[in-house]
């Protein structure tokens, strides 16, 4: 990979100021970052690691939500959230495998809002607010497409704030080379109603599926979307799975989240 | 009981205790001092006309030693190709010239353009980044059918079309096969796609080339599973360097599969490029570059048909394959979709007649060579599917369909129509002991239990066979080997005793360093870490030729007998002088001659130390020392074959089939070390499975690589596989070699893609989804869920 | 270049880097410890893995300048104090659980993860959380037998299904 320099602030503010240069990219964990630097497509000239920031870390409660540090790794979530909010320990203990949990992180993840990633559909499935260095995002209008969201230049993800559901499931159907998600769906029960966000099919990235969560809304039961479907217009088709396939596995996934959750 | 470090025990592995604690020597853990670093340039296109390269820039870069271009090497030959396949006219296939660095066109995505020599890896590839290329895209060839088309584009401007060659087998047996097949009673037949693969051993290839001007010499160390072989082809045809000024070494490999048998270009230059340099340059492949670099395996596009009579005797067998070479022929390419493919199609069966068609095709993608198995995978999925086909098309049990047409035990030796003779076998034996191990008889209770959950179970069958022991030189000259396939061994014996056997069958994790010092142990009665086991080092050993086709214990252990005889016999001609006795009346036994009849006796490293402190010898007779070569060359292959089960569960919602059980009973003749045949086997089966259902080396219209890392390339996890349980308790020895050995690497690879492909087809069939006559590997959940709602 | 230190098996260990330096490069070249391996490039096979503090991490998806002052445990580390076979590695003797030896050091070492996460991991718990390092040579039932031998458990109760 092409050389750079390497900055490892230790707060928000020296993160801010480090990253001001336009040349500079923010670096959280990497487990996707470096090997696209590897294969020479992402060449920052300096690289501003986010782990060593103390108040970007960890797991906290705070009465109906669940903050999560941009900078905590998925096994910290994996943990320290499963008594809390089973449904995100649950989806990120299934994120690639244990060393890349070990390193990958939150912020990383929904920063860079794969197609496939798994994070960016606990992040739309639930109400979560995107917290970053210098404002909030609702999550409805974070993700704008696969690798794109509505971070500006330079600006980072310092926290993510969940409102914490009354039941919640993610069921992931792996694309067994990458394991990331062939589809995954993030299924969350609030009282105000029920949302349904899915990953890995859509070629605009993560969505919500409207009539699941109008379905579901009124009758939370994996058998209340048995009748319904998604287009496979717009569903991804590569080497693992036809676009016909996505969206049946949007279904199948939905109703075993819906019954995980139950 | 087998002693316990003798032949039939489970000797822990020695080489074990340098590779658990860090310890292994692996060609990329060689750093000479002063080395330099290459990165290739490689085509990122299919197919184009190299109007241009400008290095100029590039020099200039931080670092930059040399960038080498095919001007270069005008004085180099091409990569030789090691099997010349006559077609079914009796011409000579059509054989390109594979260039070191392309020259004039690139064939393929991964063709080597220009290296770059540079004192930090990084600062090579930064320079290739400012190499200007000008580049013509040119219409690519992938499909192998379009590629035979009139007025496809051309591989190879100089050839006179794509076809490689035309193979007809046994072409003389043509009219009588298509006879047969008018008076057929059942003709079933099956239209399939045997997969392209990519054989990913753990570790990268690796090349480190150095010039000694010292003595003229080269050393070229690499990751190799025949260093002789690399020696061959690299000093004889592309660089002119004789054998006496070159030095391959192999050191420890990080797993073959086939893969590292090939003489490849990066070899090639880094052995060129250090006397240019005057430095040692060194290569290491990241995986991506694997993926674009390393031969590929199988693809083949296969029409199979099977004439049965109104008995369901088994009249005729015909074929038409496309077997795709890629952009150039890799070292052994030619003969892998014939003669290590057409020779299988019997399989374990009587079936009088068969006529194989083969037309292997150049196309603008990787060059295609063996991959585990090579060739006979590919014959026994093609048989073990169509066979299957033809038991649910008639309404018969595939077991009694298949034991109606094996061959019997005491048919054997059995001349096939397709030229090879099998020599032992028992194939009844291996089928009972499969299904008895597998609890078939209960199965239709546990598909009951499944049902219950909503998922499909099913078992499928297959039985192979294979020709390992590679191979009769003889035979195969006449068949277009450009190379004689013995094996060498020298047995070292040491003044106090101890031994160094010296082979030329390398190895990469197949633990010879444990099961060929249990053979001479056993043979001399001395303890097995007496003797040590030296191999991947040309300057030490004789002519090898190396390890693949499961031949190392069949024909390298072979050689080892002999050489070890050799030694046996002198060491007891010095034993007779010391015990004054004759020499057919000494008796070797747990490391001590003794005089048969009598309490004389002198253990073996009295015998030894005589052999170079010779005070009291006979010289007048005898030479001092004690050291011997042996050369094997087999007089037939051996022939192992086995009986597999595989059990599956499928998820009708998603088309999932997860493996619960895979059984394998092989008949492997005579075993060594258990312990490291179940290894073997287990091994074999992951890969067969991962072909099965996983893996897949897919090429777009454009000739680029859509599987070219393991974010794509499926290989198998531990949570895809389990459940092995393997037997080898049915043994027929073999009747040729000393050891009554088979081989077993390759088994697990050959036989078990068709039993699971038929266990899914056997999930759906009882589910009633009849309308799924074949599903083409690997059989993704997406292909499945589509097949059962298609 | 600045200069990284870390404790690597023990030992202080100390090297100039530069900012693209991975921990795997940091290993095999500057420090001399060539026991763990490179298999791919995309962060899949596993056979970088190594500890650091106490968590597995892919050494080859990791910088040394990020891991300044961090413990480091590598497949060198694992040996008994008089160098003999510590007990994951005598199992994977013991059980075959190896065959080319090149996967080898990242299996000891997510093994060592999962035994101090998991002190008796299941079958499927093994199998489930090894599913990060590639092995093209044993079909892993040897290796999930050595896991649990390692582990105190009885090494031949894998289930048939």
């Amino acid at each position: 990979m092409h050389n750079f320099e390497f900055v490892k602030p230790s707060s928000v503010a020296d993160a801010v100021a480090a990253l001001a240069n336009g040349e500079a990219q923010p670096l959280s964990g990497g487990q996707t970052l470096i090997p696209s630097m590897k294969a020479r497509l992402n060449a920052p000239e300096v690289l501003v690691s986010l782990t060593g920031i103390a108040e970007m870390q960890g797991v906290s409660r705070d009465g109906g939500a669940l903050e999560v540090g941009a900078a905590t790794t998925h096994a910290t979530v994996a943990l320290e959230a499963a008594s809390h909010f089973p449904g995100l320990a649950g989806l990120a203990g299934q994120i690639g495998d244990p060393a890349v949990r070990a390193r990958g992180t939150i912020g990383g993840s929904i920063a860079n809002n794969d197609p496939s990633a798994c994070y960016p559909a606990a992040v739309l499935g639930t109400v979560a607010t995107i917290v970053t260095d210098r404002r909030e995002i609702a999550a409805d209008d974070f993700f704008q497409g696969m690798f794109t969201t509505a971070l500006d230049e330079g600006e980072f993800i310092t926290k993510v704030r969940f409102p914490i559901p009354e039941a919640s499931s993610y069921a992931k159907f792996l694309q067994p080379a990458s394991r990331f998600a062939l589809t995954g769906v993030f299924v969350a029960k609030y009282a105000s109603g029920v949302r349904v966000a899915v990953t890995g099919a859509s070629e605009d990235g993560v969505f919500r599926w409207a009539e699941a969560e109008a379905a579901l809304s009124s009758n939370f039961d994996a058998e209340a979307v048995a009748g319904l479907s998604v287009p496979a217009d717009g569903m991804i088709s590569d080497l693992h799975g036809t676009s016909e396939y996505r969206a049946h596995l949007v279904r199948v996934m939905t109703q075993r989240a819906v019954r995980a959750a139950s | 009981m087998p002693k316990d470090d003798g032949i039939g025990a489970s000797v822990k592995r020695r080489e074990d205790t340098r590779f658990l604690t860090g310890n292994g020597r692996y060609t990329d853990d060689i750093n000479l001092r002063g080395q330099t670093y290459v990165h290739f340039l490689r085509s990122d296109v299919a197919h184009g006309k190299i109007n241009g390269i400008d290095t100029s820039a590039a020099e200039a870069m931080p670092g930059v030693l040399k960038i080498f271009t095919s001007a270069d090497f005008e004085s180099a030959g091409g990569i030789p190709c090691g099997w010349q396949v006559t077609d079914k006219h009796g011409q000579p296939m059509q054989e390109p010239k594979h260039p070191i660095l392309a020259e004039g066109k690139v064939r393929h995505v991964g063709d080597p353009i220009a290296a770059v020599v540079a004192e930090t890896y990084e600062q090579a590839r930064d320079a290739a980044e400012a190499i200007d290329l000008d580049i013509e895209e040119l219409e690519p060839v992938v499909d192998m059918v379009k590629a035979l088309e009139d007025g496809a584009p051309k591989v190879h401007d100089d050839l006179t079309s794509n076809l490689c060659y035309d193979w007809g087998f046994v072409e003389e047996n043509k009219d009588a096969v298509n006879e047969a097949f008018g008076k057929a009673a059942h003709v079933v037949s099956l239209e399939l796609t045997n997969n392209r693969l990519v054989a990913n051993p753990m570790e990268p290839r690796v090349a480190v080339g150095d010039y000694d001007p010292w003595g003229d010499t080269h050393t070229l160390y690499t990751t190799s599973q025949n260093p002789h072989v690399i020696r061959l082809l690299m000093g004889a045809f592309v660089l002119s360097i004789p054998e006496h000024k070159l030095r391959v070494v192999a050191p420890d490999v990080g797993g073959g599969f086939g893969s590292k048998i090939y003489h490849y270009a990066e070899e090639a230059f880094c052995t060129y490029a250090a006397k240019v340099i005057k430095r040692p340059v060194k290569w290491t492949s990241t995986r991506s570059e694997a993926f674009i670099s390393d031969a590929h395996g199988r693809d083949h596009k296969t029409k199979i048909e099977l004439a049965l009579d109104a008995d369901h005797n088994f009249m005729a067998i015909r074929t038409e394959t496309y077997a795709n070479m890629g952009a150039y022929l890799s070292t052994f390419a030619p003969s892998i979709p014939t003669w290590l493919h057409g020779t299988l199609m019997a399989g374990n069966y009587k079936t009088p007649l068969i006529y194989v068609n083969v037309k292997a095709v150049f196309t603008n993608t990787v060059p295609v060579d063996a991959y585990r198995g090579a060739g006979r995978p590919e014959a026994t999925f093609q048989i073990e599917r169509l066979v299957d086909k033809a038991a649910r098309e008639l309404g018969v049990d595939p077991v009694e369909l298949r034991r109606k047409n094996f061959i019997k035990p005491e048919e054997f030796p059995y001349q096939t129509p397709v030229a090879v003779v099998y020599d032992t076998g028992n194939y009844h034996a291996t089928m009972d002991k499969m299904l008895e191990l597998a609890d078939y008889a209960n199965f239709e209770a546990r598909r009951a239990e499944s049902a219950k959950n909503g998922k499909l179970r099913g078992f499928g069958i297959a039985h192979y066979i294979e020709a390992c022991g590679i191979a009769p030189s003889n035979l195969v000259g006449q068949l277009g080997a450009r190379a004689g396939l013995y094996e060498s061994a020298s047995v070292r014996v040491n003044a106090t005793g101890s031994i160094s056997v010296y082979t030329g069958s390398h190895s990469h994790g197949q633990g010879h360093e444990t099961t060929f010092a249990q053979v001479v142990a056993d043979m001399i009665g001395v303890d097995a870490n007496s003797i040590e086991i030296h191999h991947g080092d040309t300057s030490n050993t004789p002519m090898g030729m190396g390890t693949y086709g499961s031949r190392s214990l069949a024909v390298g252990g072979s050689a080892i007998v002999r050489a070890t005889n050799k030694v046996i016999d002198k060491a007891k001609k010095i034993a007779a002088h010391l015990l004054e006795a004759a020499p057919e009346d000494i008796e070797l036994k747990d490391g001590k001659f003794s005089v048969a009849g009598t309490d004389k006796s002198v253990d073996w490293s009295g015998v030894t130390l005589a052999a170079y402190v010779p005070h009291n010898y006979p010289l007048e007779d005898l030479e001092p020392g004690l050291e011997e070569t042996a050369f094997y060359d087999p007089s037939n292959f051996t022939y192992p074959s086995g009986a597999y089960g595989c059990e599956i569960e499928l998820d009708p919602e998603t088309g999932k089939i997860d493996i619960l059980r895979f059984i394998a009973a092989d008949d492997f003749g005579n075993i060594v070390n258990p312990m490291i045949v179940e290894g073997q086997v287990h091994g074999g089966l992951a890969q067969g499975i991962g072909q099965a259902l996983l893996e897949n080396c897919v090429y777009d219209e454009n000739g680029q690589l859509l599987s070219g890392s393991y974010m794509d390339y499926a290989m198998p996890r531990a949570d895809d596989v389990r459940g092995f349980t393997v037997d080898h308790s049915c043994v027929t020895p073999c009747t040729h070699n000393p050891l009554g050995v088979k081989g077993c690497g390759e088994a697990g690879a050959i036989g078990s893609p068709p039993a699971v492909v038929n266990a899914a087809i056997d999930a759906l069939h009882r589910a009633g989804h009849t309308h799924v006559k074949h599903i083409d590997m690997p059989l993704t959940p997406s292909r499945v869920w589509a097949a059962m709602n298609g | 270049m600045p200069k990284v230190m870390m404790k690597v098996n023990g030992a202080e260990a100390a090297a100039d880097v530069e900012g693209r330096t991975l921990l795997s490069t940091y290993l095999r070249d500057l420090i001399g410890l060539t026991g763990t391996h490179v298999g791919c490039d995309t962060s899949q096979c596993g056979a970088c893995v190594v500890l650091v503090d106490g968590q597995p991490v892919k050494s080859c998806t990791a910088f040394a300048a990020d891991l300044e002052g961090a413990e480091v445990t590598t497949v060198e580390g694992m040996t008994n104090p008089d160098g003999s076979l510590g007990v994951i590695q005598k199992a994977f003797q013991d059980y075959h659980g190896l065959q080319c030896g090149f996967c080898t050091p990242g299996m000891v070492m997510s093994t060592a993860a999962l035994l101090a996460e998991n002190p008796k991991p299941s079958e499927e718990e093994i199998r489930h959380y090894l599913e990060g390092n590639i092995c093209r040579c044993t079909g892993y039932q040897n290796i999930v037998r050595a896991v649990m031998a390692a582990s105190g458990q009885d090494a031949g109760a894998l289930a048939a299904e």
